[in-house]
């Protein structure tokens, strides 16, 4: 409600911002479609941080969910194909005031931009970075994407795609300067809005991939996941990902996973007989490029004005 | 000018007030000189040259420094390829080009002699003073090579004195191979008579992070070169220093366009390394950060303009430095910079293609390449610096211009600015000059993102942060609200109010000033650093009657007013560049299918004008001499005479036996 504080006094000067206040265009993707449940999960969570649409920036690059920024009603970046990572490292150098999230698919992230993910783990600014992973092209029509598993039969690949998937966990766990590293699936969401949580939380770059449906080019891909839960592994810790007992419950298969453990991460990173979810590993103490790049932001103009003199002194004849 | 002999008698009066005392040395009168000193890389040939051409141009001299420089960091020694050094030529009056062939040169040994004959850099009577230590190495072949080649510069008519500045150096330091260069500078100071203690003011500069014992061992290779110089050359330059009114910097380009960027308010300097852009950043690296900016060095080219486009986006615009081969990789973010219009300064320092080409050498091949190889023909402005002082000036230029029109700019230097060395006028800091701060008032609510003022095409950008301003940019087709829109009305109206705000910067614009007489047979027609070789071969063919003019353009994207106006009082225009050109005397060229140089390629288009060209890709700056050829010959044949017409590939002196000097 608008205004009402938590000791039920009314702050009229204090904006409250509800669901509407970040739903922008409609989205028009597919029926079905993993998307629309994290949009929904995403709203939420700005709703319950109480983002001020105006401070808060969505970064896509191009393909189905990079249309992701036109659905919210904040400011938004909708670029290049496979180029959100260097712009949101852009965004976020000068302006440690903004909330920044970046929306990119499989072929984005893993495929064409794969120097910016690499490096922008590394970069370890703030941004909540979301990796919507349904392993197929979707925009260009049904393409094999760079973590399409063996024999996908797509547009390109009619008999069936000939190199195993690639996984981009083990990728971004092995990067130097790694800190925040979760997956989570677009069925399940109360486990993606404590993930995004504690992503939004993470003071530095943390990186979530979302298993993610598409109904029309990969129809019942994970329908085998949805059906049998055990091969669901929920990773269970109290620094990780928690989830209320009613919704943890309906997971039976469970590992203890410390996420300071980055050994034990990276070998529930490469498991294939089943698919963990929840916090592969946090660190909150690593080094972040956006401090540095943000510190001398209030600089002013007379001591800009000193630095220039003093330099042409130095080049004076 | 040959130092003469005992039997020569000095020429010219001596300037009573500041003449030497040397009454036992020949005063030589002079007003300007072209000096080399060739080493191999990494003996501080251009350390010393600089220091050199700095010390010069506090002195009161004109100044321009050019680098030669090999393509390896560590070539073989004693290679002909592998030769580094400058070019410093200094003149009691402003100095604007490189000038034509060496009067002296130092050589670090006679093999990189070689490489500078080849290359048309030296004359008959050039004075060389060579290091002499090779003739009696302990090396069989290098003895052999050393005769063989004092044989060669003899038939060349070189004037060849020999120097023992290794058997100098040992006795002050055990490593003359870095220290050989000042003691060098020191033997210029002499011969060139320049002020010892602002010589030893530079040596403290350029050591100052060394400490104070390699201080003292430079300062004390530098006095040793000064006397030993004096005591056995015989002769020194008297060349008259003049001490400019007004406050006087000296730089070269890249600093300049580093410069330029802090004093404009600019931020963030996002790059990747590329020669010969670099050393923008790396002289902004040093002093960015204390002056509230950030040099972002990313993983690669593309990333380092999609962080420029992000910063500047979401607050002051932001620049990128690159050259060709990272211009080619930049080119799809300046596609969006200009559609989702974001405010940007692109500098492309040129240097030689296509493809990785000559990587340290200059060229003015990226033209055409920056106006249109974007997909989809995105209308944006270009500008191009013709001296290192407009370097300074057109980054600030550059960051109202983008934020004006709000796109990008694309500023087009090369590596002859690059890495030249010029004074000039100290600029005068204006507040207004530094980017406003950023807008975080609320945005005017109904206001869209894109309110394109119908006759103009500008707009205000809502910034992150504003209140109500909140919309997505997309490089999508888009209307006013930046709402993705396909159908052709909508996309009709985007592109023609991009291309309205080039159209609508145009119109403030008033025609270039041309360089002599508006009008006469010929106007060579230059852009960017090649303005200063141009004006002086059309100076030297006016004094000898030529009816000839020229006209500099600085703005390539719009051209400025009134050109074909311009063109139409002269019977030929042509244009002068660096790049490359076919010449219709080549097996199947033809009027009709000749590849012209990229700026006669474009004002043939713009003003349907049958703009000739000339055009060279050898890799230097372009040279007086070559141009007043070329002139002669137009002029020649453009009254009737049988003048030679100067082919692109005529005056190069590859290959150049050394018995064949000019």
């Amino acid at each position: 409600m608008f205004g009402l504080m938590p000791n039920c006094r009314l702050d009229l000067k204090k904006p409250y911002y509800c669901m509407a206040d970040y739903q922008g265009a409609e989205a028009r993707w597919c029926p079905g479609c993993g998307d629309h449940a994290v949009l929904a999960t995403v709203q939420r969570l700005c709703r319950d941080k109480q983002l001020p649409p105006e401070k808060t920036v969505f970064v896509s690059g191009i393909g189905c969910s990079s249309r992701f920024p036109h659905y919210m009603r904040t400011y938004g970046f909708h670029g290049l194909h496979g180029r959100a990572l260097p712009v949101a490292a852009g965004i976020r150098m000068r302006r440690p005031d903004l909330h920044v999230f970046v929306v990119m698919g499989d072929g984005d992230c893993c495929s064409i931009g794969t120097a910016h993910w690499v490096h922008t783990i590394r970069y370890n600014m703030k941004m909540v970075v979301m990796l919507f992973d349904n392993e197929i092209y979707g925009l260009t029509k049904g393409q094999t994407s760079p973590t399409s598993r063996a024999g996908t039969r797509s547009s390109t690949h009619p008999s069936g795609s000939v190199l195993p998937g690639l996984n981009p966990l083990p990728i971004t766990l092995g990067v130097t300067n790694v800190s925040f590293v979760a997956q989570t699936v677009d069925w399940n969401p109360a486990h993606m809005m404590a993930t995004l949580d504690a992503a939004y939380e993470h003071p530095g770059f943390a990186f979530i991939r979302i298993i993610q449906r598409c109904p029309h080019f990969a129809k019942g891909l994970h329908e085998e996941l949805l059906a049998n839960p055990d091969r669901t592994l929920y990773l269970d810790h109290k620094q990780g990902i928690t989830l209320p007992d009613e919704v943890a419950r309906m997971y039976k298969n469970r590992a203890r996973h410390d996420p300071s453990d980055l050994i034990a991460a990276l070998t529930h990173a490469m498991r294939t007989d089943v698919i963990p979810i929840g916090l592969f590993f946090q660190d909150r103490s690593r080094t972040r490029y956006d401090v540095y790049g943000a510190a001398n932001i209030n600089t002013p103009p007379e001591r800009k004005e000193a630095m220039l003199n003093r330099e042409l002194d130095r080049f004076a004849v | 000018m040959k130092p003469g002999g005992a039997t020569e008698p000095p020429s010219g009066t001596a300037n009573p007030d500041r003449a030497p005392d040397l009454p036992d040395l020949e005063r030589i009168p002079i007003e300007e000189h072209i000096v080399e000193i060739v080493s191999d890389s990494g003996e501080g040939a251009q350390k010393a040259g600089q220091s050199f051409g700095t010390l010069s141009a506090k002195m009161g001299n004109g100044v321009w420094t050019v680098e030669i420089i090999p393509a390896e960091i560590q070539p073989p020694q004693r290679s002909r390829a592998g030769a580094s050094g400058i070019r410093i030529r200094l003149g009691s009056g402003k100095v604007t080009n490189m000038g034509d062939t060496a009067d002296l040169v130092v050589a670090f040994n006679e093999q990189v002699l070689y490489s500078r004959i080849e290359q048309g850099a030296l004359r008959q009577g050039t004075l060389v003073l060579l290091e002499n230590k090779w003739a009696t190495s302990n090396m069989p072949e290098i003895r052999e090579a050393w005769v063989r080649a004092r044989a060669d510069f003899e038939r060349a008519g070189l004037d060849v004195r020999e120097v023992p500045m290794e058997t100098e150096c040992l006795k002050l330091t055990d490593n003359p191979f870095r220290g050989k260069n000042m003691w060098v500078l020191g033997l210029l100071c002499h011969l060139y008579q320049r002020d010892l203690e602002k010589a030893e003011d530079q040596i403290r500069t350029i050591f100052r992070r060394k400490g104070d014992q390699v201080i003292d061992l430079n300062l004390k290779l530098l006095r040793a070169g000064t006397t030993w110089a004096r005591t056995h050359l015989g002769f020194y330059y008297d060349l008259p220093t003049r001490m400019s009114d007004q406050p006087l910097v000296v730089m070269n380009g890249n600093e300049a366009v580093g410069l330029g960027a802090m004093a404009s308010g600019m931020e963030v300097c996002s790059m990747y390394p590329i020669t010969p852009a670099t050393s923008v950043s790396h002289y902004l690296s040093e002093v960015f950060r204390d002056a509230g900016g950030v040099v972002h060095q990313a993983e690669d080219e593309i990333a380092a303009i999609g962080f420029a486009i992000g910063c500047s986006y979401a607050g002051k615009t932001a620049f990128t430095v690159t050259s060709g081969p990272g211009l080619a990789l930049k080119d799809e973010f300046i596609g969006l910079a200009v559609m989702a219009e974001v405010p940007l300064v692109v500098v492309v320092v040129q240097r030689g293609g296509p493809s990785t080409g000559l990587p340290t050498k200059v060229e003015q091949s990226d033209l055409l390449s920056a106006l249109y190889a974007q997909p989809g023909d995105p209308p944006k402005i270009i500008l191009a610096p013709a001296t290192i002082e407009e370097c300074f000036h057109f980054m600030i230029t550059a960051r109202q211009l983008a934020e004006l029109t709000r796109g990008p700019v694309i500023v087009l230097t090369d590596a002859n600015l690059a890495t030249g060395v010029q004074p000039y006028p100290r600029p005068q800091f204006k507040r207004e000059w530094l980017a406003p701060p950023i807008d975080q008032s609320p945005w005017k609510p109904g206001v869209p993102a894109y309110d394109w003022d119908p006759e103009t095409g500008f707009s205000q950008r809502p910034i992150p942060g504003q209140k109500d301003g909140m919309y997505v940019l997309t490089g999508l087709a888009h209307d006013e609200g930046s709402h993705v829109a396909y159908d052709p009305e909508t996309h009709e109206r985007g592109c023609n109010r991009r291309s309205r705000k080039v159209a609508a910067f145009q119109s403030t614009l008033k025609s270039p000033k041309v360089h002599g007489e508006g009008a006469g047979d010929l106007l060579l027609v230059g852009w960017g650093s090649t303005m200063g070789a141009i004006e002086e071969a059309v100076d030297k063919a006016r004094k000898r009657g030529a009816r000839v003019s020229s006209l500099h353009l600085r703005i390539l994207s719009p051209f400025e007013p009134g050109l074909r106006e311009i063109f139409g009082g002269f019977k030929k225009v042509m244009t002068i560049e660096l790049n490359y050109s076919d010449s219709l005397a080549d097996p199947y060229i033809t009027p009709g299918n000749r590849r012209y140089a990229q700026l006669a390629w474009l004002l043939r288009a713009k003003t349907l004008v049958d703009v000739d060209c000339f055009s060279v890709v050898h890799g230097h700056p372009l040279q007086p001499a070559m141009i007043l050829e070329v002139i002669e010959g137009e002029l020649a044949r453009l009254h009737g005479q049988p003048g030679r017409r100067l082919e692109t590939a005529a005056p190069l002196a590859t290959g150049k036996d050394p018995s064949c000097l000019a």
